[in-house]
């Protein structure tokens, strides 16, 4: 990556807690990454691994509280509100669910011209024809716009949502699960949606979602999240094929593949029981609970995160053995990881 | 735990249903009843399940998969829902029983389980006594003897406290309990068939490897069929015998999954293949299938997915019927031309 001075997103040891005392839960917990322009960075984790909550905060809808959050040389939350509401149009998020985030009273065209009301762009007859624009960039057809979110099917209900986003001409884009909710066919046709909208517009996204597949196939790189703290960051495709973290390992064997002949299948990793409570997290590394490598350090230790290769950050005891089992790769590996 | 043949019903033995099959759909029509009238929603359906085997039943939403499973089910509300053609379970008809009859089997013979497991326990009860239940309803044992059983099922799925977790309600669990839980409860007659719709779509990756891993230890140890209903092809090509995609209320295609998946004959099951992103591989664009499903009551009068499909013809607007060749079903005019000149394989 590049200087500081110009990474779209810059987050540094960043925390997030709900509650207080007794209830206090640290959501994401010191947590460090950066998103240079026009990059596409995923965010994979399990429900409850405080992926979304990082999207959020990472935007500046919710308010950290401990670490930094820089957007090129601004610190959202240095802002006042006036300013920050401003600074946010460049910053939008898309989520899962578009139903929920449709006024059912309101056409398809009057939801999409709306920010563009609430930020005074414009007059009327503006908004109007930009919102149209937009509509037309995602691909629905203008006969829709007049209709209300309940006669969209899913699929485009979500391409609504993106031209939503798109009119107040953003830079960084959460992308919060966003094709979850869809159909494999309908789920292909957005992601190659967004892909094309980030060629066209230089968009940067912070693409999170639990779907391994879909996160590594659009991602330049990814963060693996578990239990509110980065377990490994590094290229996509070398995270995914040489996994270094062995909830990364184990993420990967979970996440089934389209095998034609069975006789190939790999040997799987399955993970015993579940993420435990955000009440009381495991001492020592979070993940030493279900870690099939798990050792006695790893429940009193916090391994610290360290870069193994060029690019490739990790946080486990056992990273230096994960690795020299990709040595024999390891010089073709060094290549690839500079990104 | 174990299942005297003498408790068995004749429907188990009584085998005369094609070649061996468990359950055998024959030509299943089913309409249904909204405020517009009655609209068609399977039309033309058949396959088997054999004794024993995992068969996986893959299409998108709408296609036709959950309303099959009802329909065998016999869980739709008779008053909005009319069924045609033959659903030979053993050597009964499941379409000509009575609701009691019906009811003796659902269960016992033939269980379900949802993808949301939360909706289909009861949460006024604690998860032991709706276990128990089940075991009452189906055989004359004390109660004692029953929450013996429902300790067993829940020790069998992997549960580690079972005592305790029965007394639990079902929302002190987390989802991927909620799902022991529910295949416990499925399982604890001993079924010879076991439907899962959707068993693991709400789960996480890693939870979801314990499911269907439990799942398939399960069947193989008792013996029961699965009928796996699901969108995801990868979770069909690791865990099923045989396939069938579904599509616009009909079945498309079928046959023992590695061959299907390995030369698919229909260009909707191609397209399925080729619109699912994979971990690790090469980045750009994916072929995504152009247009929608048309709506229940437009459907194309020919072939359904003509308006969709690259290699549409004049012919495929004339209807098509679904075509045995050796143990691969196709419904396709064109499957033949289109497999010799390879243009629906991988």
């Amino acid at each position: 990556m590049t200087t500081q001075a110009s990474n779209a997103v810059d987050v540094q040891n960043m925390t997030v807690t709900f509650g207080r005392s007794r209830t206090l839960v640290r959501a994401v917990d010191g947590v460090s990454f950066t998103v240079a322009p026009g990059e596409i960075f995923g965010i994979i984790g399990e429900s409850g691994s405080g992926k979304s909550t990082l999207g959020r905060a990472a935007v500046g809808m919710i308010t950290p509280s401990g670490g930094e959050v820089r957007h090129g040389d601004v610190d959202p939350f240095a802002l006042n509100r006036k300013a920050l509401n401003v600074h946010r149009r460049k910053y939008q998020i898309i989520a899962q669910d578009p139903n929920a985030a449709f006024n059912p009273r309101m056409t398809i065209l009057e939801s999409v011209m709306e920010p563009m009301y609430i930020a005074g762009i414009g007059n009327r007859a503006e908004r109007r024809a930009r919102a149209l624009e937009m509509l037309d960039t995602v691909a629905l057809s203008p006969e829709l716009s007049n209709r209300y979110p309940h006669e969209l099917s899913g699929g485009q209900k979500q391409r609504a949502n993106i031209a939503r986003a798109l009119v107040l001409d953003p830079e960084v884009l959460v992308c919060d699960e966003v094709v979850a909710a869809l159909d494999v066919s309908i789920q292909a046709d957005m992601l190659n949606l967004f892909w094309k909208l980030q060629q066209d517009f230089n968009l940067t996204y912070l693409f999170i979602s639990h779907d391994l597949n879909v996160v590594s196939h659009i991602s330049d790189r990814v963060a693996v999240m578990y239990f509110g703290k980065i377990m490994e960051i590094g290229p996509a495709e070398a995270v995914m094929n040489r996994p270094l973290h062995p909830y990364s390992e184990a993420l990967r064997s979970a996440e089934p593949e389209i095998i034609a002949d069975q006789a190939k299948a790999r040997e799987r990793i399955i993970l015993q029981g579940e993420i435990p409570s955000a009440l009381n997290p495991p001492s020592g590394c979070r993940f030493h609970t279900r870690c099939p490598r798990a050792a006695d350090r790893c429940s009193t230790d916090e391994p610290v995160q360290r870069e193994l290769v060029p690019g490739r950050f990790v946080a486990c005891h056992f990273a230096e053995e994960m690795l020299a089992r990709f040595a024999e790769g390891g010089a073709a590996m060094r290549r690839e990881t500079v990104s | 735990m174990s299942v005297t043949e003498a408790q068995r019903p004749e429907v188990a033995t009584g085998m005369s249903a094609g070649a061996g099959a468990l359950l055998s759909v024959d030509g299943l029509k089913l309409d249904l009843r909204d405020e517009s009238g009655w609209v068609r929603v399977l039309d033309d359906v058949s396959f088997q399940i054999r004794p024993r085997e995992t068969l996986g039943v893959v299409g998108e939403s709408g296609c036709g998969k959950s309303m099959t499973a009802l329909s065998i089910m016999q869980l739709l509300p008779p008053r909005y829902a009319r069924t045609e053609g033959r659903i030979q379970f053993g050597d009964r008809d499941l379409l000509t029983l009575s609701r009691r009859q019906m009811s003796r089997i659902r269960g016992r013979n033939i269980s379900m389980i949802f993808q949301e497991p939360m909706s289909a326990l009861d949460p006024v009860f604690t998860v032991g006594a709706q276990i128990v239940e089940t075991v009452l309803c189906h055989f004359k044992v004390s109660r004692r003897e029953a929450e013996e059983r429902a300790i067993d099922a829940l020790d069998s799925v992997g549960i580690a406290a079972p005592r305790e977790i029965a007394q639990l309600y079902p929302m002190s669990l987390s989802g991927g309990m909620r799902q022991r839980v529910m295949i416990a409860m499925a399982l604890v007659c001993e079924p010879e068939l076991l439907i899962a719709d959707e068993p693991t779509t709400a789960l996480d990756v890693t939870i979801q490897a314990q499911i269907m891993d439990l799942l398939l230890k399960l069947s193989q140890q008792k013996g029961t069929a699965i009928m796996f209903i699901t969108h995801n092809l990868a979770l069909v090509s690791q865990n099923c015998d045989r396939m069938i995609t579904m599509y616009g209320g009909q079945v498309i295609e079928g046959g023992p999954v590695a061959d299907v998946l390995a030369t698919p004959r229909h260009p909707y099951t191609t397209g399925l293949l080729h619109s699912v992103p994979e971990a690790g591989r090469a980045r750009g664009t994916l072929n995504a299938i152009p247009g929608r499903v048309p709506s229940l009551r437009a459907m194309p009068p020919g072939c359904r997915f003509e308006p969709r499909c690259p290699h549409a013809a004049p012919v495929c607007r004339q209807p098509v019927g679904i075509e045995q060749t050796g143990d691969r079903q196709i419904r396709c005019h064109r499957w033949q031309e289109l497999t010799q000149q390879q243009a629906v394989s991988q």
